[in-house]
């Protein structure tokens, strides 16, 4: 049953997709086509990462995220949440893991919401790219408003969820 | 691609210095790694499936269409077109970027990249199991809101 459920929307997607195939097979062709081209992508992107994501769960001890990016970082925990997230590439939901392995491992709540609002939004592969797009001053126009809010973000989160909120997202994992 | 191979050659890299230091906590390790991937897989194949459907079904020109008008019903919708898709960012800025050489507005045109990078529904399925419904809703709905204001200021000052 729990199976199941986990590939609810997997299943409903497979469905749609041998419908479109079937009824409007233009579309049901694009539709597989992308999935199947994005997924390839994924593959090749994701092992690494949670290869990395394994050796630090096992390797890094506790003592050294909580240092870092722990309750205790203050300003340096924040610019190193954004410095190392902005390195990162490849979509948010990758970043989940790593977010998920630091919290684990000590670190703090905010800074855990700062490294993954820097990873979904100023990376820099992705801000090369916006740049070559968009132009210098749009780019740079939206990385200085991001840059705040994605910090405040983190803050504020921290403060709605509260103390408990932290360990209930901690023992998830 | 050049990132995809400096990745793997980290991971390779890594796994192997991890090999010859402690083979246990290596095995441990690969078994995290695979545990994780295994937990990731139903949900990403959903999210990944569902991005090919939606690029079938809602063609460019459809968001495109939505970036004729300027009032704030047409933002709004602009908003909440880039909060619910997900388009790897090789699309969105060029796709952006070709929605301002066809006349859209600036603050059009950033609303839809800021919601798009900062608001996920597609993936909020993932986020939860990672981290919980509290944390999920809050960051998303904080996200959008910050959003809509970056974006409106972007409008402001580059208009």
């Amino acid at each position: 049953m729990k199976t199941v459920k986990k590939y609810a929307l997997f299943m409903l997607v497979a469905a749609v997709d041998i419908f479109l195939r079937w009824h409007y097979p233009a579309k049901g062709v694009v539709a597989i086509k992308s999935s199947l081209d994005y997924l390839g992508e994924m593959l090749l992107f994701l092992p690494p990462v949670f290869v990395l994501v394994g050796l630090l769960d096992v390797w890094v001890p506790r003592q050294i995220v909580e240092r870092n990016v722990g309750p205790e970082s203050g300003a340096r925990g924040v610019a190193l949440s954004i410095l190392v997230a902005t390195a990162a590439a490849g979509p948010l939901y990758v970043g989940f893991p790593v977010a998920a392995a630091l919290l684990k491992k000590g670190c703090r709540l905010a800074n855990a919401v700062i490294f993954l609002g820097t990873w979904a939004t100023i990376k820099i592969p992705m801000l090369m790219m916006e740049i070559k797009f968009m132009g210098l001053p749009f780019s740079l126009l939206r990385l200085a408003l991001t840059l705040p809010a994605v910090i405040g973000t983190g803050y504020l989160l921290e403060m709605i969820l509260g103390p408990k909120g932290a360990e209930a997202v901690e023992e998830r994992r | 691609m050049l990132f995809n191979l400096v990745l793997d050659l980290l991971a390779a890299g890594a796994l192997l210095y991890s090999f010859r230091r402690d083979r246990q906590k290596t095995k441990k390790a690969l078994q995290a790694a695979g545990n994780s991937f295994l937990n990731m897989l139903p949900a990403m194949l959903g999210i990944i499936g569902l991005i090919g459907v939606m690029l079938a079904l809602v063609p460019q020109e459809v968001i495109a269409g939505l970036f004729g008008s300027n009032s704030p019903f047409g933002m709004l919708l602009i908003s909440l077109a880039g909060a619910v898709t997900l388009i790897p960012a090789f699309i969105a800025f060029p796709l952006a970027a070709s929605f301002l050489q066809a006349g859209a507005s600036i603050t059009a045109v950033a609303i839809f990249i800021t919601t798009l990078l900062m608001v996920g529904i597609v993936t909020a399925p993932l986020e939860v199991s990672f981290f919980g419904r509290k944390f999920t809703l809050w960051r998303n709905a904080l996200g959008f809101a910050l959003a809509l204001v970056i974006g409106a200021l972007m409008g402001v000052i580059l208009q």
